[in-house]
């Protein structure tokens, strides 16, 4: 046994998080920040901040993530972190020229209380950072939210640092996708295409997270929303935030700054929530629907009708973060599975709400986010009454072994297979791959595990 | 060996890479950068702050303290205090193995397992030491563990939160739970290096002495600075087992709290990682009487001759002997592999960046393949890892270590004994041994070599481009810029989720895995055919 302490009968906790589904502030602002061409992030505060989320990100993609990090030291936790940031604004541009630097603050440099905003002015007015050049900056208390809250607070550094405001409006859309794979932003982008409504994405880690082997390491690959475009997107007509915790704040900034209308939607996971994104595409676009796509959900309704004996009544347990599982819960509700536990340590009364709505026909789950909904409680509800399927990061696969469980991988981290930044989960096709994945985990397990008198050739 | 001819040479790489720096950088850079020569080794800038921006390779002082030292240990509760991020990251991400066996009261096993306080907006403006306590009662409450050891991040030492205090409290309201702290907030020091020294200090403070029981056998030693990545401390055991010998305490791979509480009952201390470990080795000594040295299991020649040495600390013919047959047999396997894999690697260059004893100890590996390191440097070294400890007087200490504490250490008035004469340590200093010694890496590698410390990001790509290495040798971050670049990456925190690498079996390992490494047909596939292919200009005229 793995998880060999973790006991059926289940202790209120008020203090201690125990394997928690959540990670801090930082490390989303800095997945943010690399969705933007040429864009530098940093990390102001200890190099311990910065070295934790390069690992973590290069574990889960497999890929280069470059940053730098104010490196500060006792003495810069005594006297502030001004002359420790200037001096990483001077290297990073003299050493590794980005286009623009994206600043996070970090617990020790919000604790300490350093302003950024009057720091990079500092940066401007020693002329540290070249013509032509930029800094944006987020606060990103690590104490405050999670690593979601993170990566909306840096869309929302994007959102005061580039967009400009244009009397003009065109005709295209803004889309800020929310903390989702290179290839989940590559499959919105092919979606809109399909539509024919121009877009722009922003962030946009395609290109930069799942970037070709050239036999040259680019510092600054070729994907990842151009400034320009981040610079025109307050003259674009709407915004559709995806996902409400990771992208709403952002829209709501732009429409503040930029006069940008915008709507907030579920990220397109599953059938329901990508007919919605369709939908909102088309009416705000007034492109109709094209055939192509209404042939990628047929196929995904299809696929449901052949399979769904295999679907319906399984117990699942979900973990990870607010946006992915609202969507993910309705899906597999949707295709008469029954999500009977969600955890997510992202806080957030919103969410509790929605998911009540969306589990409102399965009455015995159970939903906890925030503090101390961690992957310790959701284990226990585990031993309390059995699932047939567990969905969520790599961390799960302790709990896989241990209850002899399949696992299907999705959220952040995924830490030990491949494929997540290669093939998308939005969009109909992204539902297709979400089905195959399901079907291979529970088919697999029966597999292995039924007796032989009932091995099936055809299933 | 010698360096291969026709080598760029290494003080025009140097001048060329600093060229590209803000002057301060570059006259800073240039102290840690030096070209190796081992007759006079050459005096290296070394843990010293990293020039903000730069893009460096090291972490804190959280993760030296609570993800390398104490990381292994599986029946203590490590209560990450503090925002959840840090606890997050240090969660199974070491990747140190562990044997509790059946699930019982002595297969305790926390470390899949990561406890946080997670605190909160209101816990660092009004202090979070209410919450610790609680959740070290809870812990308490729920686990029941041996130990429960508290580690502070960023915000902890600066809203003041009197951990030891708490876990004082807690230790003696529990009766049956020792509970100790460690100030190892990320900004102490200048990397991880710092909450080495802080783990090491603490573990001395609270846990060694505190048991009585010496395990059977007549040789009993313990092995410090091995941390069973990959599975090395087993392999490890496996042949000190063969030998004969018994390990009393491991520091930390494989371990429990109980064996390092009996760690003082053990005759001699060997110290694999010198850099993480190397103040419990002194401080045992002077408290306890037990002599250390310096031992290298990575390497099928180090081994054998770290295996020698041990044998010959107990100055008993039987054991010579004994290890001696060991050797023999454990020898032949290896000597087949290397004979079979030598040719495809002879004479290829190896780069290492990494840690603060692996760039020195992996070259012993690439030597037994015929490969050269070209190029090396520590990610938190000091100076006597690099120079040896002879530098130690010379070495200042600035206002970023000063503030790390130096523990009084006096002879135990019960416990010292000295497991050996002055006269036998003089008589075994006369043959050879070194005792509380470290020659450091640069005494072993080839005039005209690079040596870098703390190397950024920048002086990494050059390198590369400069000397176009076979293998190139670092940790996660660096992985895939290497591989991009066209470059096989061997990273030698994780070990690429392969290993063991230490003793002999684990050479055989590490033989193959670069032999794969630098043969496999993928680099090959990198240049698509057409780029090779001149463009057609003309075409068939329709007929």
């Amino acid at each position: 046994m793995l998880l060999r302490h973790t006991p059926t009968e289940i202790k209120e906790r008020e203090a201690l998080t125990v394997n928690p589904a959540k990670t801090c502030q930082p490390i989303g602002a800095m997945y943010a920040a690399l969705g933007i061409h040429g864009c530098m992030p940093h990390s102001h505060g200890s190099q311990g901040c910065c070295s934790y989320h390069r690992s973590a990100l290069t574990r889960h993609y497999k890929e280069p993530v470059m940053a730098g990090t104010s490196s500060f030291t006792e003495g810069a936790s005594v006297f502030g972190g001004q002359a420790n940031l200037l001096a990483a604004i001077d290297t990073l541009f003299t050493v590794y020229s980005p286009d623009l630097i994206a600043v996070h603050t970090t617990c020790l440099s919000e604790t300490i209380g350093d302003d950024l905003n009057q720091i990079v002015g500092k940066a401007q007015e020693d002329g540290l950072i070249p013509p032509g050049k930029r800094v944006i900056y987020a606060s990103t208390p690590s104490y405050v939210g999670s690593h979601v809250t993170g990566f909306s607070n840096m869309v929302k550094g994007i959102v005061r640092g580039l967009p400009e405001k244009s009397a003009a409006k065109s005709d295209k859309l803004n889309i800020i996708p929310g903390w989702v794979e290179p290839s989940d932003m590559r499959e919105i982008k092919r979606l809109a295409k399909e539509m024919g409504v121009p877009v722009t994405v922003f962030p946009d880690t395609s290109g930069v997270l799942d970037n070709a082997m050239t036999g040259r390491h680019e510092m600054y690959p070729k994907g990842g929303t151009p400034v320009a475009d981040i610079v025109a997107s307050g003259g674009n007509k709407h915004t559709l935030a995806l996902g409400a915790f990771a992208s709403e704040e952002g829209a709501k900034a732009l429409e503040v700054k930029c006069g940008v209308p915008f709507t907030t939607l579920d990220l397109p996971i599953g059938i329901a929530a990508t007919d919605r994104f369709i939908q909102k595409l088309s009416v705000i676009s007034g492109k109709p629907v094209p055939e192509s796509i209404a042939d990628e959900r047929g196929r995904l309704v299809d696929l449901i009708t052949d399979m769904q004996q295999y679907f319906w009544g399984k117990r699942v347990a979900l973990w990870g973060d607010p946006d992915q599982l609202v969507a993910l819960a309705e899906f597999l509700v949707d295709i008469d599975m029954r999500p009977v536990y969600v955890v997510s340590g992202t806080p957030g009364k919103a969410f509790a709400e929605r998911m009540e709505k969306v589990l409102a026909d399965i009455p015995e789950a159970k939903c906890k986010n925030g503090a101390s909904a961690d992957m310790f409680l959701m284990h226990q509800w585990i031993k309390n009454g059995k699932v047939d399927l567990l969905m969520g990061n790599t961390y799960g696969k302790y709990i896989a072994r241990d209850e002899a469980t399949p696992l299907v991988r999705v959220g952040f981290p995924i830490l030990d297979r491949v494929g997540h930044t290669y093939f998308p989960l939005v969009g109909y096709a992204g539902a297709i791959r979400l089905l195959e994945r399901i079907l291979n985990a529970l088919l697999d397990h029966k597999d292995a595990t039924c007796p032989e008198t009932q091995v099936e050739l055809t299933m | 060996m010698s360096m291969p001819t026709k080598m760029p040479d290494a003080a025009a790489v140097k001048e060329s890479i600093l060229a590209k720096y803000p002057v301060k950088v570059a006259k800073k850079r240039s102290k840690a950068m030096v070209v190796n020569d081992p007759g006079a080794v050459p005096a290296v800038q070394a843990n010293v702050r990293t020039v903000p921006g730069i893009i460096s390779q090291r972490g804190c002082c959280y993760a030296g303290c609570k993800g390398v030292v104490l990381g292994p240990t599986r029946d203590i509760i490590n209560i990450t205090h503090g925002p959840i991020g840090c606890g997050f990251y240090s969660w199974l991400t070491r990747r140190n193995q562990t044997d509790p066996g059946e699930v019982g009261p002595d297969g305790e096993n926390f470390m899949m397992y990561c406890f946080s306080t997670d605190m909160q907006d209101e816990n660092i403006v009004f202090g979070g030491e209410k919450k610790l306590r609680a959740a070290i009662q809870e812990a308490y409450d729920i686990f029941h563990p041996k130990a429960i050891a508290v580690f502070a991040t960023c915000p902890v030492g600066l809203i003041g939160d009197d951990i030891h205090a708490i876990s004082r409290e807690m230790k003696e309201k529990f009766g049956d739970c020792n509970v100790f702290a460690f100030s190892c907030e990320g900004y102490k020091g200048v990397s991880q290096s710092a909450g080495h020294h802080i783990a090491n200090n603490q573990i001395f403070k609270h846990v060694i002495g505190r048991g009585h029981t010496r395990p059977d056998g007549r040789y009993v030693m313990n092995m410090l600075g091995e941390y069973n990545i990959g599975g090395d401390a087993f392999e490890l055991e496996r042949l000190l087992e063969s030998c004969g010998i018994t390990l009393n305490a491991t520091f930390s791979g494989n371990s429990t709290i109980g064996a390092f509480e009996n760690a003082h009952m053990a005759d001699l201390n060997v110290v694999m990682c010198h850099r993480s470990i190397n103040y419990v080795a002194d401080m045992i000594e002077k408290k306890y009487g037990i002599p250390w040295f310096k031992v290298n299991f990575i390497g099928a020649e180090s081994t054998a001759k770290s295996l020698r040495k041990i044998a010959q600390y107990f100055e008993d013919p039987v054991l010579i002997e004994r290890v001696e047959k060991v050797i023999a047999e454990e020898l032949a396997a290896v000597k087949a592999a290397a004979e079979e894999i030598r040719p495809r690697t002879e004479g290829k260059l190896a780069m290492l960046f990494v840690g603060g004893s692996r760039a020195h100890h992996y070259q012993d590996l690439f030597r037994e393949l015929g490969m050269t390191s070209v190029a090396a440097g520590y990610e938190f070294a000091h100076r006597d890892d690099y120079e040896g400890r002879r530098v130690l007087p010379t070495i200042q200490v600035d206002a970023d270590s000063r503030n790390i504490e130096e523990l009084k250490v006096e002879k135990d008035p019960t416990e010292y004994a000295p497991r050996k004469t002055t006269d036998e340590m003089e008589t075994l200093v006369q043959h050879g041994y070194e005792f509380n010694d470290y020659d450091g890496m640069m005494t072993e590698m080839e005039k005209g070599a690079l040596v870098i410390d703390d190397i950024s990001h920048y002086e990494m790509e050059r390198l590369i481009e400069t000397y176009h290495p076979a293998v190139f040798c670092a940790g996660i971050k660096e992985k895939y810029c290497v591989q991009k670049m066209g470059v096989p990456m061997k990273q030698l925190h994780s070990y690429d989720y392969g290993g063991p690498y230490a003793g002999f079996r684990g050479a055989v390992n590490f033989y193959r895995d670069i032999d794969r490494m630098v043969n496999a047909k993928v680099w090959k596939l990198v240049r698509p055919p057409w780029q090779d292919t001149p463009r057609i200009t003309a075409t068939y005229a329709s007929a």
